[in-house]
C-alpha cells in the first residue's frame, strides 16, 4: 500500500518535490504586507468621505410601529427603504432575494438593518443614531429547531419555516434494517462559529465617473455588483466593484458584503458622495453571519460481522431569518453525510429551517464540517459499542474507487485512504498511543477521516457560474491575467501566477494580476467552494496554453477560456442525483490531548495531518493552509462558543469569543500525498476547506478517549466534560 | 473641547499635530501621520493588530491616548525596514517561511517579533509563543510565524 503514495524522506519536514510546481516561491503579496504598505479598505483615502452607521433592530421579531428621529443637521442623512429608486427593489439579490436591504414594517432578527445614518463627522453620526427611537410591537420569536419546526409564533418563511428539504437515498434502507443484529443511534450537535477574520467587514461606495463604484473587502466582487444592480434596478454594467486587499474572509465575505453594499449604494445613488462603512469589532461579531448550527441524528444497523448494513440520517441546520446560501449549505452537509464510508443502504433527510436568529451563511467547509463531525463521531461510537478499535472499524468501511456514493454515482477518485492512514500512523504512533492511553484517565487520542468535494455542487460550475478567464500579452514579455477570484490570504495571487507562468514558460513575477475590478476582469465566479485553484486555476492553465500559441502575434495577443463541464460527470439538479463533485480532497487527522483533572481544561499535545489535494501548487502556501485551517477547526471544536440569548449573540468581543492564540495548540505536522486530478491545474484539487474538516472530530474523539465518555457535541467545553464525568 | 498640540518622534522623524484630547494614538498615527500599517483589529486591546513600540515598550496603540504619547519615541511597522528600503531580517524571515497570509495581523506580529529579538536574541519556542500571544492571527495557525522568528534570530546572529 505504501507504493501508491509517492512519499520521500523529506515529506516529514513538509518539503515534497514530487511536482515541480510545488516548489515554493516567495508569495507575491508578502513583501508589501510585511512592510505595512498594503492598503486595506480602512486605509484608503477619499475626498469628502461620509461615514455611515446602521440603525439596527433591537428585537428578534416585532412590528415597527414608529421611528422617532431627531432633526438632522445639514449634510446628515437618514436613508431607508423609501430611498430605493423607482425600478429598484428592497431585496438583496443573493441566491434568493428574500433578505431585505432595509427592514420595512417589521424586523426579523436582532441587528437587522432598518436604516443607514450618515454624514461627515463620525461622532455626530453616532449621536444621531443614539437619539433615534424605534417603537416596536413585539411578536413571538422563534429561535430553536423545535421552535422552527412547530412554527412558533407563526411561520417566518413560507408556511412551514423550511428553507429547503432534500432526501437522498441509496439501496433499500427499510428492508435492510430488519436484518441488522445491532442498532446504534446518536444525535450530534455543532454550534455557531464566527469567522473572526482579522480585518472587519468594510466597504466604501463612491460616485465616480457618473457611476456607483464600490471598494470592498470581499470574496466575490461580482456578487456585490449583482446585488447592488438589483437593488437599484440598473443594468449590471452601471455598477463597478473593485476588490480591496482583504484581511481574511473564510466565507464571511462571500454574501455578507452584499448586506452592507446595498444600503450604501442606495445612499450614494441619492447623495452622490462617497460613503464608508467599516465595522468595528463588536459590531462585526454581533451582527455578521455565522456558521450554521447543525443537529444530526444517525441510526445505524450492523450485521453479525459488524458490517454496516443500513444507515438513516436526519440533518437539520439553522438558517436564521433569511435564506441566503442556506439550501446549498444543507446540500453539502448531506452529500458529505456518509463521510468517507461505503454504506450499502442509506437515507439522508435534510432540512434547513428559518428562525429569528441572525442569518447563517457560508463558512469554510460550507456544511461539510457539520455532516462530517456527526458521521465521524458516530463511527467512533459504533466502534466503542462493538469493542473494535476505531481505526479498524472505520477502515473496514472506507469507500473505494468505483463504489456508489449517496447521490447514486460512482466514486471516480483514486481513493488513497489506506496509504494515508499508514502514513499518519507512522507520523503520530496512533495505534501505539491508543493502547497506551487505554487505562490513562487523562490522556486520549483521536483519528478522523474526511473528504471534501471541490467546486460547486453538481453541475453548478456549468449551470450557474460559467467561469471565464482572460489573458493578454503585455509589453516587456509579461502577460496579464484577468480573473474575478480574489486573494484573501490563501495565496491565490501567487498560485494563479505560478499556474499561468508554467504554461507560458515565464517567471511567475512576469504575470501581471491586480485585485479584480468588475469593469476589467471577466466573471470567473466567486472565491469560494475550494474552486479558485482547482476550477479557475484549470481555466487559467488552459487559457495560458491558448495564449502561448498566439504569443508570437505580439503585444496585445489575447486568449479567453470558458468553463466546460467534463462530459463524464453527470448530474440532475432536481433530484440531486449523479456526480455531486468531479473530485474530492481527502484527509486524515490525528489529535492527541491531555485533561487537567481539576479544571477540566483540555490541552492538545499533538496534531498530525495527511492530505490528498491532488498536487500542491506551492508547498509553503499549502503548509500554511493546513496549519491555519486545522487550528481554526480546533478552535471550533474546543473554545469557540457562540451562544444566543433571546436571539442575540452573547459573545460580543474577542475576549468573550476567543480564538486560538499562539499558546493554545502545538504545531500541526502536515504531509501532502500526491494524487493528481486530471481536470486540475498540474493535477491540483480543492484544498482550502478540506483542511478545516477533519480536526473537530479528531479532537472530540481524543477527548472522549481520555475521559471514557462519548461526546456528541462541539465545542467541547470544560463544563461539558465536567458534566460527562459527574 | 479645545484641540491640543502633540509632538512625537515616529520612525525617527519628529512629527507634530493638533488632536482632540480623547483621540487614540492608533487614530492619530493612522489619520494624522499616515502610518496606516498600524491596523485596527478590535479597538479594545484584544488582538494586537495595532502593536507599536513606544519608548522601547511594546504597546497596543488603540489603548493609549495620543496625548499620553507627547514627547515619546515611537516605532511603527513602517519604521522597521532598513533605511535603504531593504527589509529587516524579521520581515525577510516572515517572507521566507510563509508567515504572511492575509497580512492583517502581520504588522503587529512583526513588531512583536522585532521587540522580542531585541531583548532576547535566542528565544525558545515558548518564549516566541509568549511574545506573540497578544497578537491574534486567524490565517496561519502560528506555525510559520514561530519558525520565522527562529530564522530571524539565526540570521541576526550572523
Ligand atoms: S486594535 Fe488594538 S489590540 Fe486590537
Ligand atoms: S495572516 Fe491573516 S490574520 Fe494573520
Amino acid at each position: 500500500m505504501g507504493s501508491n503514495i509517492a512519499l520521500k524522506e523529506d515529506d516529514i519536514k513538509g518539503v515534497k518535490m514530487a511536482a515541480k510546481i510545488s516548489i515554493p516561491v516567495l508569495r507575491i503579496d508578502a513583501r508589501e504586507k510585511a512592510g505595512g504598505w498594503t492598503h486595506y479598505i480602512a486605509d484608503y483615502e477619499f475626498d469628502n468621505l461620509q461615514h455611515g452607521r446602521f440603525l439596527r433592530s433591537e428585537r428578534a421579531r416585532a412590528k415597527i410601529i414608529e421611528i422617532r428621529k431627531p432633526d438632522f443637521p445639514e449634510g446628515y442623512y437618514y436613508i431607508d427603504a423609501s430611498d430605493i429608486p423607482p425600478g429598484g427593489k428592497n431585496n438583496i439579490q443573493m441566491i434568493k432575494d428574500d433578505w431585505r436591504v432595509f427592514a420595512d414594517g417589521d424586523v426579523r432578527y436582532i441587528g437587522e438593518t432598518i436604516a443607514l445614518i450618515l454624514g461627515p463627522e463620525k461622532q455626530i453620526v453616532l449621536d444621531l443614531l443614539n437619539q433615534i427611537e424605534v417603537v416596536y410591537e413585539d411578536l413571538v420569536p422563534s429561535f430553536t429547531f423545535q421552535d422552527a419546526l412547530s412554527c412558533k409564533g407563526g411561520a417566518i418563511h413560507g408556511t412551514d419555516n423550511i428553507f429547503a428539504e432534500f432526501l437522498l437515498n441509496i439501496g433499500d434502507v427499510d428492508n435492510a434494517f430488519p436484518g441488522a443484529v445491532r442498532v446504534v443511534e446518536g444525535v450530534y450537535e455543532t454550534g455557531f462559529q464566527e469567522h473572526l477574520y482579522m480585518e472587519t467587514q468594510g466597504i466604501v461606495a463612491t460616485w465616480e465617473d457618473e457611476k456607483i463604484t464600490l471598494y470592498a473587502s470581499s470574496q466575490c466582487p461580482f456578487y456585490i455588483r449583482k446585488s447592488v444592480a438589483g437593488t437599484l434596478g440598473v443594468p449590471l454594467g452601471d455598477i463597478r466593484v473593485k476588490q480591496a486587499a482583504t484581511g481574511g474572509a473564510f466565507g464571511g465575505k462571500e454574501h455578507f458584503p452584499d448586506v452592507i453594499a446595498t444600503p450604501l449604494a442606495v445612499a450614494v445613488n441619492k447623495i452622490k458622495k462617497p460613503v464608508a462603512m467599516i465595522f468595528d469589532r463588536i459590531e462585526d461579531i454581533s451582527f455578521t453571519c455565522k456558521r450554521h448550527p447543525g443537529r444530526i441524528s444517525i441510526k445505524t444497523g450492523l450485521d453479525r460481522d459488524n458490517n454496516i448494513v443500513a444507515m438513516e440520517i436526519d440533518t437539520l441546520v439553522n438558517g436564521g431569518a433569511y435564506e441566503s446560501s442556506t439550501p446549498i449549505v444543507l446540500q453539502r452537509a448531506i452529500i458529505h453525510g456518509l463521510g468517507v464510508y461505503r454504506i450499502p443502504n442509506a437515507r439522508i433527510h435534510g432540512r434547513a429551517v428559518a428562525t429569528n436568529t441572525f442569518p447563517s451563511d457560508a463558512y469554510r467547509g460550507f456544511g461539510a464540517p457539520q455532516g462530517l463531525f456527526a458521521i465521524e463521531m458516530h463511527m467512533s461510537h459504533i466502534a466503542d459499542e462493538i469493542g473494535m478499535p476505531v481505526s479498524q472499524f472505520k477502515r473496514k468501511h472506507f469507500i473505494k474507487t468505483g463504489d456508489i456514493t449517496i447521490t447514486n454515482a460512482k466514486m471516480h477518485d483514486d481513493v488513497k485512504l489506506p496509504g494515508m492512514l499508514a502514513k499518519i500512523e507512522e507520523m503520530s504512533d496512533y495505534s501505539e498511543k491508543v493502547k497506551k492511553y487505554e487505562d490513562d484517565p487523562l490522556r486520549g487520542i483521536g483519528l478522523s477521516f474526511v473528504n471534501h468535494g471541490g467546486g460547486f455542487t453538481g453541475n453548478g460550475e456549468q449551470a450557474v457560474i460559467k467561469g471565464v478567464v482572460k489573458m493578454k500579452r503585455l509589453e516587456d514579455g509579461k502577460a496579464g491575467l484577468y480573473v474575478s477570484v480574489v486573494e484573501m490570504g490563501q495565496g491565490l495571487q501567487t498560485a494563479l501566477r505560478k499556474i499561468a507562468s508554467k504554461e507560458l514558460e515565464l517567471d511567475y513575477l512576469d504575470i501581471v494580476y491586480d485585485n479584480p475590478d468588475t469593469d476589467i476582469v471577466p466573471d470567473s465566479g466567486p472565491t469560494c467552494a475550494s474552486r479558485s485553484t482547482m476550477v479557475v486555476g484549470f481555466l487559467v492553465q488552459e487559457c495560458a496554453k491558448k495564449l502561448k500559441i498566439k504569443w508570437d502575434e505580439g503585444v496585445g495577443a489575447e486568449a479567453e477560456h470558458v468553463y466546460t463541464h467534463p462530459e463524464e460527470f453527470v448530474w440532475e439538479q432536481e433530484t440531486l442525483q449523479g456526480d455531486a463533485y468531479p473530485s474530492y480532497g481527502w484527509g486524515v487527522n490525528v489529535v492527541e490531548v491531555e485533561l487537567d483533572p481539576f479544571t477540566y481544561e483540555v490541552k492538545t499535545t499533538g496534531v498530525w495531518a495527511v492530505w490528498d489535494v491532488g498536487v500542491t501548487i506551492d508547498e509553503t502556501i499549502m503548509q500554511g493552509q493546513s496549519s491555519g485551517g486545522v487550528i481554526q477547526a480546533l478552535g471550533y471544536a474546543s473554545i469557540e462558543k457562540c451562544e444566543l440569548k433571546n436571539g442575540a449573540f452573547m459573545q460580543r468581543t474577542m475576549a468573550d469569543y476567543t480564538i486560538p492564540t499562539s499558546l493554545d495548540f502545538p504545531e500541526v505536522h502536515t504531509v501532502f500525498i500526491d494524487n493528481p486530478y486530471k481536470y486540475g491545474p498540474s493535477g491540483a484539487k480543492g484544498a482550502g476547506e478540506l483542511v478545516f474538516d477533519a480536526a473537530p472530530p479528531a479532537y472530540a474523539e481524543a477527548v472522549q478517549n481520555a475521559i471514557g465518555k462519548r461526546i456528541y457535541e462541539i465545542p467541547v467545553t470544560p463544563e461539558m466534560i465536567m458534566e460527562a464525568l459527574r | 473641547m479645545d484641540k491640543i498640540k502633540v509632538t512625537m518622534t515616529v520612525n525617527k522623524k519628529t512629527v507634530e499635530t493638533e488632536i482632540e484630547p480623547y483621540a487614540r494614538l492608533l487614530d492619530v498615527l493612522r489619520d494624522n501621520f499616515g502610518f496606516t500599517g498600524v491596523k485596527e483589529g478590535c479597538g479594545i486591546g484584544e488582538c494586537g493588530a495595532c502593536t507599536i513600540i513606544m519608548n522601547g515598550k511594546k504597546v497596543n496603540s488603540c489603548m493609549i491616548l495620543a496625548a499620553q504619547a507627547q514627547g515619546s519615541e515611537i516605532l511603527t511597522i513602517e519604521g522597521v525596514e532598513n533605511a535603504d528600503g531593504t527589509m529587516h531580517p524579521v520581515q525577510e524571515a516572515f517572507l521566507e517561511k510563509g508567515a504572511v497570509q492575509c497580512g492583517f495581523c502581520t504588522p503587529g506580529m512583526v513588531i512583536s517579533s522585532y521587540h522580542l529579538l531585541n531583548k532576547n536574541p535566542e528565544p525558545t519556542d515558548l518564549e516566541i509563543k509568549e511574545a506573540i500571544s497578544g497578537n491574534l492571527c486567524r490565517c496561519t495557525g502560528y506555525k510559520q510565524i514561530i519558525s520565522a522568528v527562529h530564522m530571524a534570530a539565526d540570521n541576526m546572529k550572523k
